[in-house]
């Protein structure tokens, strides 16, 4: 397997900030153009993506007519909108109209969308052109992006490693500067991990924020999308664009969305970041303790204020994850039953209904999906229901409740991403010690609050430089601040 | 199946009950497999059970919100022809399905 980590690779050309924001203004001030940008990215999707796997399917064809159309819409002296000269890759469990929403699944393999995902939709009329649909662990169920149905995701850092997961075509995608920013989803971590792990910035909105209209179903009450880019204003960007009330998802919230970042990076001087104990514990990798021990220094010396919270439900997080999260699945993927669409079984001559189901889903459906059908159909069931799915329920206010009462004290939270940089592919983890890589990051999404990962510095793992993850949580609704804060860091990190 | 206090390892009766009710068609293996899995998995979340919830109200969405209604308008719908489309067996304007009654056969 070709390594990327040699001179030829577009990672080793970037020493220059080149986030989505520079790159379109280069495209208004008439530097270049948005085909001229296109063909580029085209260029390094055909270079490296053989060996990468990050994208299910490149829509080059329809990407050219759009870029096309906004080149001419800027020559004739119109708007075409924010987003005009960006390009931008979209994991493959969103709807698009383009091309196929497989989910990384034999069960959608051939599945065309007959409507497009609000978020697409909206990122379009911004004038993004849309370059392709990013690989995925299936149905978004996975932390290494190995779950995948035409196979795993590299990450562009060591390519023997892991991207993360589940959203790890998106994430390896921005890393190797195959797309200037990419649409994730994130669940329990699968935006913010696969950031993490690929050295982006990966953000998770408060649950509400952003409609999941055409975002292929989960788990309900934890599902949320947000952008993997190169930069927090890049993400804050995406986000002004998707963000807002959608008639189409009724769990939307109403609330006005406010430009996050109108008021630059917050001054440090004085904001209270709580560091919660028992996510600095022994437990993490010491490279992973090493570069956030190095972080805080820096913030000290910055003039923020560092004040130890203890947060003692947070193991109790995963647990509680995976109750709420597989009986959900369990629920939403029922509709995968081989008659209306997706895959189904070959008929066989005196076979029922039930058979047929049952054939198509277990022929359809990969390893770890069956397994989270399984577990959720479990807890769900007579006799268990209470012992696991109502009190995990109930684990998720005391949850909600700590995290509320932690963030009255300070202004944000920071801790590690995930407790060790990207492992190896042939790492073989067994599911429990999987489900730990999001110990972190699991309990943003059972208390529905916003979350972002940034850049942390590099750790030594097996004699290999690897990125990090810093990880800052907010109170619902706070994007704002999250993001000031995150900016603020951002530039105190990299500088 | 087992009750529900005592230790969190399905027996096999239980896993296949569990894949029936997944419509999932799996082999002996396959089952066996299952049982493996979900026993180790279950075994980290029966952590939760040593938490106090005692007069705690469950929380099933984020925000304690609910649903807003919409107004009661017709809308513009996807068109007939399409969904079939995507159908994979369709006789004329129907999905064709097996029979679910009598002798079955698809």
């Amino acid at each position: 397997m070709e390594h990327l980590n040699d001179a030829s690779h577009p990672l080793q050309h970037e020493s220059r900030r080149d986030d989505l924001v520079d790159r379109i203004a280069t495209v208004r001030d008439g530097e270049t153009t948005t085909v001229e940008r296109l063909e580029g990215t085209l260029a390094r999707i055909e270079a490296v993506d053989g060996a990468l796997n990050a994208f299910h399917e490149v829509l080059s064809d329809d990407a050219r007519r759009h870029a096309a159309s906004i080149d001419r819409q800027l020559a004739e002296g119109r708007d075409p909108g924010p987003l005009a000269g960006a390009i931008v890759a979209v994991k493959d469990n969103l709807c698009t109209t383009e091309g196929r929403t497989t989910c990384s699944s034999r069960m959608l393999e051939h599945y065309r969308s007959p409507f497009e995902a609000t978020v697409v939709e909206r990122l379009r009329t911004a004038g993004a052109t849309i370059i392709g649909k990013t690989n995925l662990d299936e149905f978004a169920m996975g932390s290494s992006s190995e779950n995948c149905a035409w196979g795993p995701v590299r990450n562009p850092h060591g390519v023997d490693r892991v991207p993360g997961g589940s959203s790890g075509g998106s994430a390896a995608a921005v890393a190797a500067d195959l797309a200037d920013v990419a649409l994730g989803s994130d669940t329990g971590g699968s935006i913010r991990q696969p950031a993490a792990f690929c050295g982006c910035v990966g953000f998770k909105p408060t649950y509400g924020r952003i409609s999941r209209y055409g975002l292929v179903a989960f788990g309900s009450s934890l599902d949320q999308i947000g952008p993997i880019a190169r930069s927090v204003r890049d993400a804050s960007l995406l986000y002004e664009v998707m963000a807002g009330v959608d008639p189409n998802d009724a769990t939307t919230s109403d609330l006005p969305v406010e430009p996050p970042l109108a008021d630059g990076p917050i001054d440090l001087r004085g904001l209270r970041v709580g560091v919660p104990r028992e996510h600095v514990s022994d437990r993490n990798h010491p490279g992973v303790t090493a570069s956030f021990g190095a972080t805080l220094d820096t913030l000290r010396s910055a003039g923020a204020t560092i004040i130890d919270v203890d947060l003692p439900l947070t193991h109790h997080g995963i647990s509680t994850y995976y109750v709420i999260a597989p009986a959900e699945a369990s629920s939403n993927l029922a509709r995968y039953d081989g008659i209306r669409y997706g895959h189904r079984a070959e008929a066989r001559p005196g076979e029922g209904l039930e058979e047929l189901y049952a054939r198509t889903r277990g022929e359809g459906f990969g390893a770890e999906v069956r397994r989270r059908i399984m577990l959720g159909t479990y807890v769900l069931s007579a006799g268990y229901y209470d012992a696991y799915y109502t009190r995990a329920l109930k684990v998720r206010r005391l949850i909600k409740q700590e995290l509320d009462q932690v963030l009255s004290q300070c202004d944000v939270l920071l801790g590690p991403t995930t407790p060790s940089p990207a492992f190896r592919l042939d790492a073989d983890l067994d599911p429990v010690s999987m489900y730990l890589n999001d110990v972190y990051t699991v309990n943003a999404n059972i208390a529905g609050i916003p979350a972002i990962s940034i850049p942390g510095g590099l750790a030594e793992d097996d004699g290999e430089a690897l990125p990090t993850g810093l990880h800052l949580q907010a109170p619902a609704f706070a994007e704002p601040m999250l993001l000031r804060t995150a900016a603020a860091i951002e530039a105190l990190v990299s500088g | 199946m087992n009750d529900s206090d005592s230790n969190p390892m399905p027996s096999i009766e239980d896993v296949a009950r569990v894949a029936m009710l997944s419509r999932l068609a799996l082999d002996a293996e396959g089952l066996e497999a299952a049982r493996g899995d979900l026993a180790a998995i279950l075994r980290h979340v029966a952590a939760i059970r040593s938490l106090d919830v005692e007069g705690v109200e469950p929380l099933p969405r984020p925000q304690d919100t609910v649903n807003r209604l919409a107004d009661d308008e017709p809308g513009p719908m996807l068109d007939r022809d399409v969904l079939l489309e995507l159908a994979p067996r369709t006789e004329g304007p129907f999905i064709a399905v097996p029979k679910v009654l009598g002798e079955g056969g698809a």
